[in-house]
Formats: structure tokens, sequence, C-alpha cells
């Protein structure tokens, strides 16, 4: 299977900010691949350089077979894209602009399917766009997006605009586009997104790519959270590997360390378990360790401290 | 009904500073904070525009008898007097006021158009008013700190002219009429942009409407007063410009007439002000109607997307061309008539070449203001690329399978096409009017028609620099362009009164258009000057395939 999008070490700098600072990018072919970083990441950039309207200062980038840059007109006509805050022209229709996005992509919409969609999405589309709010501008560029029988479809921050009861109908749509093979790039920081879409993710910070993995593979770095309800108390330096310990008489709560679950769990065996639960981190807990890590690594932060 | 006042009554007591004006100082503040660079830039344009006119002329022209001779070499010719007005009078003064009075008024009233609707409607448009309204904002206080800064802004304006003026050896009564007749007609304006603002739902067309009435009162203002008493001479005093010659400033001042703007002002602000109060945020006076659900067949690509978007606009320039130039032409007969009948004049007029030659000029004249107006149409037409870029509209078309300089030119197309269309109603509408005033409609439609498109190739050079500046200088290519035909009208309006050298008013390029009707028509230039727009658009286009987005 070939790669939809394959970018190695893309820098771009804007004045003296650097936006991109040597990122890597690798989506399949047919796979839904999330994008997840902070505000300020560089999500955007990345995605604005893909589609060729920046240029990249350093690095690689191959989407669709293509240079991004070189070949962006044809690559263009093959994908779609839906922006993260989405302006319109604000005297024309929805449904006009539906359309438009259509053509300008050199296609047709196929009428049932755009059809299908407004009804999905509850959209009035011979409402000026002037009179629509962020949640419904977002619902006519990703119909305009999901109605194209474009092969690669990138969205910036989908559901920002949307209300939870859309939010599901996107994650359905999306669903159903893996399963006609088109691939997904979705960027986000609703982390809840990628975990009920992505087969794989790709996290960022401050313009480099930090982690890249199937959701699994990210979790197996991690930590399970543990709560328990003991027979007896036990002593939180009796257990090893054992983070954010809070225990309260018989009652546990802690972080375990994948490595050493096994040994966590046959000490409170020992001490004897009323109730067990484990789960896997959230992807919320993965990113916020993941950059409480990053800040204690990061050299600025040290030499700053010590000027104070 | 009775417990309304009480309730209206304990409400203020019980929320204190939530007045329909609360707010407005801070707003105020922030309104002048934005506009730091640009109002400073518009007070001194004018201000400087005013004093170096009078320098000039002082400097220039010490003896009365110098300007005596100055004056009956021709100043009163009916095409000067349709550009700048009736020179009452030859002191120093008065030709200060007769050459830059007028204009100076339009200056003024351009910059509180601006103002006003920037911070309005366009505030208004960008959903920017609703953040600010939703804190402890008054219902009328944007309006009222729009009207604030409009009002300073031409308070300014007064000031330093009443400074300045009398530094430079001018009466000081005539001078604080010169600067009041400034002021106020910016005054009436700044009451016409409040309305305007309340009208329309986007900020484009509000400065349009603003901007097409200031164009109405120029215009019959230059009409009432080129056709003499024998034509609608009323016409000078029914709008605001107008009003700046009838003030009389430095030829016996007819102060009453002040009254006439500040009643404008004050009658258009009350208006505005009553609208603002009956209307919901982001609404216009009419409804946004529904419109079609689907595009229709003809709605393509990105050439008919910028058709779509920039149709409206131009079809208003369109009929504002056609009837402004259809009134101008048919004043033209006029003009011929006053050169007719009155017997010093018409020895002066045989001398350089008689009735014909006289009609010529006026004619000329016309067809250059045409000109000029057309390219500052073109301009906005061209800087339409940089709305929609940085209005975040032109990523979702290049993202699409639309190229660089596809959606480039597909804007430059239309404003090409648009500043030929306009030059084209300004040569026939101008023509038919004559013709069919005086006769001979067909021959002086098609001398006309030549005329308006002789324009063309000079008017395509200043659109083609906005189009190589979006290019190159995104960020600074409006004041690039804006600059650009600021630099064609002060060269051609007011070169020769600066006594500039050829070199100097040989950069613009309505410099070199042959003068028609009537001159000789000389091939060359429109052949290199339509080499250097394309080059112009040419290469930036080119530039806009190599830079950055957004």
């Amino acid at each position: 299977m070939t790669n939809a999008i394959e970018a190695r070490g893309l820098r771009k700098r804007f004045g003296k900010a650097t936006a991109l600072d040597g990122l890597d990018l690798t989506v399949a072919a047919g796979e839904v691949h999330a994008f997840l970083g902070p505000n300020g990441a560089g999500k955007t950039t990345t995605i604005r350089v893909l589609l060729g309207l920046l240029r990249r200062d350093g690095g690689d980038a191959v989407l669709l077979g293509g240079d991004p840059w070189r070949d962006a007109t044809a690559l263009h006509s093959r994908l779609a894209y839906v922006p993260g805050d989405v302006t319109l022209w604000p005297a024309m229709t929805g449904g006009e602009i539906i359309d438009l996005m259509a053509r300008l992509r050199g296609g047709q919409h196929d009428k049932t399917r755009r059809q299908e969609l407004i009804e999905r999405f509850d959209l009035d589309p011979s409402k000026k766009a002037r009179s629509y709010s962020k949640g419904n501008r977002q619902k006519v560029a990703l119909i305009a997006a999901l109605a194209s029988d474009a092969e690669l479809l990138v969205f910036d921050e989908p559901t920002s605009g949307l209300d939870p009861l859309m939010e599901a109908a996107f994650q359905e749509c999306v669903n159903a586009e893996r399963h006609v093979g088109r691939t997904v790039l979705l960027s986000s920081h609703i982390l809840a997104e990628a975990e009920a879409l992505a087969d794989r993710v790709t996290i960022i910070r401050a313009g480099r790519s930090v982690e890249t993995g199937t959701l699994a593979d990210l979790r197996h770095l991690t930590r399970t959270t543990i709560d328990a309800e003991l027979d007896g108390p036990i002593a939180a330096d009796s257990l090893p590997g054992v983070h954010d310990a809070v225990i309260d008489g018989t009652k546990l709560r802690c972080e375990v360390d994948n490595a050493v679950l096994t040994e966590i769990l046959r000490r409170l065996a020992a001490t004897g378990v009323r109730t067990l639960t484990c789960r896997p981190p959230t992807l919320e807990e993965l990113f916020l360790r993941h950059y409480e890590d990053q800040d204690h690594d990061d050299p600025e932060r040290v030499r700053v401290t010590p000027s104070r | 009904m009775t417990a309304a006042p009480a309730v209206e009554a304990t409400r203020s007591r019980a929320f204190p500073g939530t007045g329909a004006l609360t707010g407005t100082g801070a707003l105020t503040k922030l309104a002048l904070r934005r506009d730091r660079i640009m109002l400073p830039v518009w007070v001194y344009v004018v201000v400087i525009g005013v004093a170096s006119n009078a320098y000039t002329f002082a400097k220039l022209y010490k003896t009365a008898a110098s300007r005596e001779s100055l004056v009956s070499s021709g100043l009163n010719n009916p095409a000067l007097v349709f550009l700048y007005g009736r020179l009452n009078g030859d002191s120093v003064g008065a030709l200060t006021a007769w050459r830059y009075g007028v204009w100076g008024a339009l200056f003024a009233a351009l910059m509180s158009v601006f103002l006003v609707v920037r911070h309005t409607r366009g505030d208004e448009e960008a959903g920017r008013l609703e953040l600010v309204r939703s804190a402890s904002v008054g219902r009328q206080a944007p309006l009222t700190s729009a009207l604030a800064v409009a009002v300073l802004a031409n308070a300014t304006l007064v000031a330093l002219l009443c400074l300045v003026l009398p530094v430079l050896g001018l009466p000081a009564a005539g001078s604080a009429a010169l600067a009041l007749a400034i002021g106020t007609c910016g005054l009436s304006f700044t009451g016409v942009s409040l309305v305007a603002a309340q009208l329309t739902s986007g900020a484009r067309a509000a400065r349009g409407l603003a901007v097409g009435v200031l164009g109405v009162a120029f215009l019959a203002r230059a009409v009432g007063d080129a056709t003499g008493a024998s034509g609608p001479s009323w016409l000078t005093w029914v709008l605001p410009l107008g009003w700046t010659e009838t003030l009389r400033p430095f030829a016996g001042e007819r102060w009453w007439v002040l009254a006439l703007p500040v009643a404008l002002f004050f009658g258009s602000t009350w208006l505005a002000f009553s609208l603002a109060r009956r209307r919901d945020l982001g609404a216009g006076l009419l409804p946004d109607r529904p419109g079609r659900p689907t595009a229709s067949a003809a709605l393509r690509g990105p050439f008919a997307l910028a058709w779509r978007l920039q149709w409206p606009a131009l079809a208003g320039w369109a009929a504002g061309y056609a009837v402004l130039f259809a009134v101008c032409g048919a004043a033209a007969k006029g003009i011929g008539q006053l050169v007719g009948s009155s017997g010093g004049l018409t020895k002066e007029f045989t001398r350089i070449g008689g009735q014909t030659a006289i009609i010529n000029a006026y004619l000329t004249a016309l067809m250059l203001l045409g000109g000029l107006v057309a390219a500052a149409y073109g301009v906005s037409a061209v800087l339409r690329l940089h709305a929609e870029e940085t209005a975040d509209r032109a990523e979702p078309v290049l993202a699409a399978s639309v190229g660089r300089a596809r959606f480039g030119l597909s804007h430059l197309v239309v404003a090409f096409a648009g500043t030929a269309a306009l030059l084209v109603i300004a040569g026939v509408a101008t023509g038919l009017g004559y013709g069919l005033a005086a006769g001979g409609a067909g021959r002086e439609t098609a001398t006309m028609l030549g005329a308006g498109l002789a324009q063309l190739p000079a008017a395509a050079v200043i659109v083609g620099v906005a189009a190589l500046a979006y290019g190159v200088v995104p960020d600074g290519c409006v004041a690039v362009a804006w600059t650009a035909v600021g630099l064609a009208v002060l060269l051609n309006i007011f070169g020769q009164a600066f006594q500039l050298s050829h070199w100097v008013l040989d950069i613009s390029p309505f410099t070199h258009v042959p003068k028609l009707p009537g001159g000789a028509v000389v091939g060359a230039p429109f052949v290199w000057l339509s080499v250097i727009a394309l080059a112009c658009c040419a290469a930036g286009l080119a530039a806009l395939r190599r830079r950055d987005i957004g």
C-alpha cells in the first residue's frame, strides 16, 4: 500500500518565528489519520504546506504521489479540504457554495449524495452565508467535501463549531468514508474525536512530530490507571513504579507504568482485593503527560529559571 | 403601560451606567488608536493640499496685476470651472479657495465616509461589534463613537487650517470660511455615511452608497458651475460640495450658507440614530431573502465566481457613470452658448481656438476625470483579491483545483473589463448627451467613444500597478495601489498649479494620453502604456505563484 501523504523534515519559518521545525508525517492510503497537537503546534501550517498554499523552507513532501507545491492544481482535483475557520461569501447561499466548490475541484456532486448529506447535517441550503452561524458555515464546507469523490479528505479541526449531534453525524460519515477506502487526514485538539475515528495518530508539538503510531502503540508506552478497594491498608512506598498514588484508608488510586503492572497486581492481590478497576489512559492523559515530560526536558526552561 | 417609565427608572437605578451611550468613551479611544496612522495622513493630505496651494499662489503671483493676468488667461474657462469650481475674485485667498476648496471638501468627505463606515458597518459585518456589544456597551455607543471620531477629525482639520492659512498671509475671516467650508462638508458626509451604514448589510455597499452620493454632489456642482447662468446653475446650491463655493471664502463671505451643511449633518445623524434604534445587530433595512438552494449552471469556475462577486459593484458604477456622464455631456452645449454670448470672453476664446476648442477642453477634462475614476474602480476590483485572501476565502478556492494564476487572473479580468466598460460608458454617454442636446448624436458618440477609450491604457497602468503590488507586497498592496491613484489625481488635477516640472508630471500615465477630443491622435503612448500595464500584471501574477497565501 502506498502512502497518501509522506512528509519528511518539513520546515517553515514566518520571519523570525519557526512554525515547522522538521516535522514528519506519514499517512497511509485508506487510513484515517489524526493529527494532534495543542493550539499553535503547527497543524494548520502543515496542512497549508501540504496544500501548496505555503511554500516549505525545507524538507520533502509527497502528496498523492506528487509535489504539493509544483503539482498543486492537479493534486487538488483529487482531494477535498475543510479549513479550520470556514469563511464563506456572505451574499451566496450555502447550496450555491457547495456546488461551486465541487466545480472548482473540476468535478460534479452526486445529487443524491448531496441531498443525503444536507439532510443528515440538517442544513438549509437556501440561506445566505451571511446569516449562517459558525456551525452552519462548517456544515457547508463539510458537505462540500464529503459529497465530493476525492480520494483524500483533509479536515482541519472539523467539528470545532458543531453540536454533539452533528459531531456524531460527522463521525458516522468519516467511518463510512473509511469503508469505501478514502484516506482521511484530520487535525484536532479534541482527543475524543481522534480516539473515536483514527486508525493512526501523529502528535506534534512546537512544529515537530513527537509521536506517531496506532493508539495501541501509544498506550503501550504509557501508564494504566488503577482504582482499587483492598482488604487492608497498604503503604505507597511498598509499590515500585507507581505514580500519583492517592491512598485513603483501604482505597487506592494510582497510575502504574505498564512494565511493572504484573508486579503491582501481585502485591495488591497479596493484600486482598475487594474491587478493582483498571483502564487504559485516555488520549487526554497521554497528551498531558507528553507535554509535561517535554517541558521538563525543555532546555529553554532550564535557561530561564536561574536568571530569575 | 403607565408602569413602564417607573420600571425604566428602577432599572437605570439598579444598573448604573447602563444607558444607550455607555462605553462610548472607551470605544472612541479604541477607534482613535486603530486609526492612529490613517487619520493623521488624511488630515495631513487635506491641510497640506490647501496650504501648499496658498503658498504657491502667494509666491508665484505676488502682485495684484500678475494675478489679474493669470485669471484673465482663462482660469474661468468651463473645463477648469468644471474641475475646480467658480473663481470668486483674484486675491491669493480666492485663488486658493478656487483651486482646492471643492477638492479639499471632497477629501474631507471621503475621509469621513471611510472613518464612519469602518467603525460602524465594517465592524458589524466582521462580527467584532457582537463581541463589543456583549460587554457593558450601550446600544448607540458604537454609532456615537464613530460620530465622535469623525467630528474630531473634521474639527482638527478646521482648527489646523484656521491656524495655518493666516500664517501664510491670508485674511483670517476668509481662512476661517474656507476651513469651515471644508470641515462642514466632512460633517455632511459623516451624517450621510452614518445613514448609509444603517441601510445596507455590508460595509462595501455602505461605502459605495455614500461615495455615490459624493459623486453625485461633485457632478451636480460641476455641471451647475460649468454651464453658468444659462444652465441649471441651481445645481451648485443643492448638495454639499457646491456649498464650499456659495459660501464665498475670501470674497465677501456668506456665513449663513454654513447653516446648510450643519442642518444636513444634524438631520442625517438624527435619521441614522433613529434607524439604528429600530434594527437588529447585523441586519440592514431589508431582510435577507432565501436564495437558490443550488448553484446555477453558470457558476462554474473561478472566473464565474469573480464575476458573481464583483458584478453588483460594477453595475452600480456603470449606472452612475451612464447618468452622470450623460448629464455632463448635455451640459457641454451650455458651455458653448456661454462662450458665444459674452463678448470679451469670445475674443479670448477665439484667440485660443474658438468655441469648439473650449468645448473640447471641457470634454477632455471630463474624460480625464472619467479615466481617473475608472482607474480607481479598477484598483478596487483588483484589491478584491487581497480582501478574499485576508478573509481566508482564497484558501478554499486555491485548495480546489484552481491554480494561483487562474485565481489572480479571474479578478484581474473583471478589473480590466470593468475599467474598459466604464470608459466606454463615459464616452458613449457623454457623446449621446452632448449630441442629443447640440445635434449630431451619431458623430459625437463615435468621437467621444474614442476619447473615452483613449484613457484606457493609462487607467490600465494604474490597475496594473495594483496587480503588481498584490503579487509582490500583499501586506502593503492596498496602500501602494491607492497611492498610485492618489498620485495620478494629484499630478493631473493639481500638477500644473504647483508648476511641477515636466518630468514629474510625466510620472502619471494620464499625462501621456493625447488630449481628446480635438488633439492629435498619437499611437505610440497607447502601445507603450499597454505594454507597461501588461508587464505589471504578468509580474504580479508571477509573484503570486511564488509566494505564500494567507
